[in-house]
C-alpha cells in the first residue's frame, strides 16, 4: 500500500520526508517505481508550494524553482536560451511533467537538463541545508534525502552557451551522450570555460582538462584540437544498451570539436 | 488498500471515483472510470500510448499520480467524437490508413490534438516533434504525419 501525503510548503514536505518516503516532483521517476516496484515504495510526499514553480532573474543569474517543468522553460521568454535543452528531454508529454529538480536525480542515460545546469555554474538550494555547488551536489546525489527548492544558473551572454544531445534515433532518442559548453570571452579570449558531459560518468561531469586547455586562448582549430585530446582525463563512460563505453570515448572528442568549431564559425 | 475520493472533469463531464493510494491516472481511468481508450503500453513513459490531455497539456497517464488531477480537466480519445461524428483527426487517421494494429493510435490522436489545439497549421517538422514521444511499430509514421497535416487542412498526399 502506498500512502500519499500532501503538504503546502517545502519546509513541511522536507520535515515529513525526514521520517521516510519518496518526493513526488513531476512523477516521471517516482511513478515508474510505483508501477514496477511498488513493494519498495510505501510513502509518497507531494508539495504544492508555488515557489517551486517560480522563474526569476537576479542580476546576471536566474533562479529556477525545482518544480519548473521542461514545458514551462520552453514557453517562458526569460529562459529562451534553455529552450533547446528542454526540448531535448523526451517528447511533449514527458516535458509537461519532467522538472528541473527531477533532472538532478535522473540516472543515466536520462537527465540531459542537468548537464546544462552543470555548464551554467548551477547552485542548488536545499530547504533547511543552504546552498551547494551543483558539481558537489551531483557527486553526492545518491545519498540526498531532502527537497531541492531551486537552482540558480548563470545567464550566458548570447552565443557563449551551446548544448548538444547525441542520440542514434531521430528526431528523439536516448542519449549516447549530451554536451553543454559555456565559454565566456574577454577581449576575444576564453575566460572561465565550463564544459559538461552527460552519460560520460556516473553522473553529469565536467571535462576540466579540456576547460583548462581552452583558458585564455582564442577559439580556433589548434586550441580545440588540444582541448579534445584531454577528454579521457575526466570522462569515465560506462557500457549500456545504447553504446559501449569504448564507443563513447572514441566519439566524444569528435562531437565536442564539432560543437566548439560550429560555435566559433 | 485505502482509497481516496477523486473528482475531476473527464471529456467535459464531472467525474467522481475512489482511487487507490499511489495509483496512476491510467489505471484509474481504465479500471475505476471505465474509459478504456487510453492504452497501457510500457508503464514507464517510453511508448506514449497512454497520452491524455490534462488542462490541455499532453501528459502520460501511466506516470501521472491519479490524485494530482483533483479538480482538473482530463481529455482522452473517448471524448474526441461527437456522437456519430468523428473528430477530423480520427477521420483522417481512418481514411489515410494511419492505424494498422491501432495500439498507438489513442496516444497519437491525443498528442496530435494537443498540437493542433495550440498550433492549427503546423509544419511537418512540428508534427514530427509533437509525436516524437509516441512509438508506432507498424506504420513507419509517414501516414500518421500526413493524417495530422490533413486534419489541419493542409493538402498532402494520401497513403495508398
Amino acid at each position: 500500500m502506498i500512502t500519499v501525503d500532501n503538504f503546502n510548503s517545502v519546509a513541511e514536505g522536507a520535515n515529513a520526508l525526514s521520517s521516510g518516503g519518496r518526493y513526488y516532483g513531476g512523477g516521471t521517476l517516482v511513478m515508474r517505481d510505483a508501477n514496477y516496484a511498488e513493494e519498495n515504495l510505501e510513502r509518497i510526499v507531494r508539495v504544492s508550494d508555488p515557489t517551486l514553480n517560480e522563474i526569476r532573474t537576479q542580476g546576471n543569474r536566474q533562479i529556477l524553482g525545482a518544480g519548473v517543468t521542461m514545458a514551462q522553460i520552453i514557453r517562458t521568454r526569460e529562459t529562451e536560451h534553455l529552450s533547446d535543452v528542454a526540448k531535448a528531454v523526451g517528447g511533449p508529454a514527458i516535458r509537461s511533467a519532467a522538472t528541473l529538480g527531477g533532472n538532478l536525480f535522473a540516472p543515466n542515460p536520462y537527465g540531459d537538463f542537468a548537464v546544462a545546469m552543470l555548464a551554467l555554474d548551477g547552485i542548488v538550494s536545499v530547504t533547511g541545508a543552504g546552498e551547494q555547488g551543483i558539481e558537489q551536489f551531483l557527486a553526492s546525489r545518491d545519498s540526498f534525502a531532502g527537497i531541492v527548492q531551486n537552482v540558480s544558473l548563470a545567464v550566458p551572454d548570447r552565443g557563449t552557451f551551446r548544448f548538444r544531445k547525441v542520440s542514434r534515433i531521430k528526431p528523439k532518442g536516448v542519449s549516447v551522450m549530451s554536451i553543454a559548453t559555456w565559454l565566456p570571452q574577454s577581449a576575444g579570449r576564453i575566460s572561465n570555460a565550463r564544459i559538461a558531459f552527460g552519460v560520460m560518468g556516473p553522473h553529469p561531469i565536467r571535462a576540466k582538462a579540456a576547460e583548462q586547455a581552452l583558458e585564455g586562448a582564442q577559439l580556433d582549430e589548434t586550441t580545440v584540437d588540444r582541448a579534445v585530446t584531454t577528454l579521457n582525463n575526466d570522462l569515465r563512460p560506462m557500457d549500456d544498451a545504447i553504446a559501449s563505453g569504448w564507443y563513447r570515448s572514441e566519439v566524444a572528442p569528435i562531437h565536442l570539436k564539432r560543437m566548439l568549431l560550429e560555435r566559433s564559425g | 488498500m485505502s482509497k481516496k475520493p477523486l473528482q475531476f472533469t473527464l471529456n467535459g463531464s464531472p467525474t467522481a471515483v475512489f482511487a487507490n493510494g499511489g495509483a496512476n491516472l491510467l489505471d484509474v481511468l481504465r479500471r475505476e472510470v471505465g474509459d478504456l481508450t487510453p492504452k497501457y503500453g510500457c508503464g514507464q513513459g517510453t511508448c506514449g500510448t497512454c497520452t491524455i490531455l490534462i488542462d490541455g497539456e499532453p501528459h502520460l497517464g501511466c506516470l501521472t499520480l491519479a490524485e494530482s488531477v483533483e479538480g482538473r480537466s482530463v481529455e482522452t480519445t473517448g471524448g474526441l467524437a461527437n456522437g456519430p461524428d468523428l473528430h477530423p483527426l480520427q477521420k483522417e487517421f481512418m481514411e489515410g490508413f494511419a492505424a494498422q494494429c491501432g495500439f498507438c493510435t489513442p496516444g497519437m490522436l491525443m498528442a496530435a490534438k494537443a498540437l493542433l489545439d495550440q498550433n492549427p497549421r503546423p509544419s511537418r517538422e512540428e508534427v514530427v516533434e509533437a509525436i516524437s514521444g509516441n512509438i508506432c511499430r507498424c506504420t513507419g509514421y509517414e501516414s500518421i504525419i500526413d493524417a495530422i497535416l490533413r486534419a489541419s487542412g493542409q493538402n498532402v498526399g494520401r497513403a495508398v
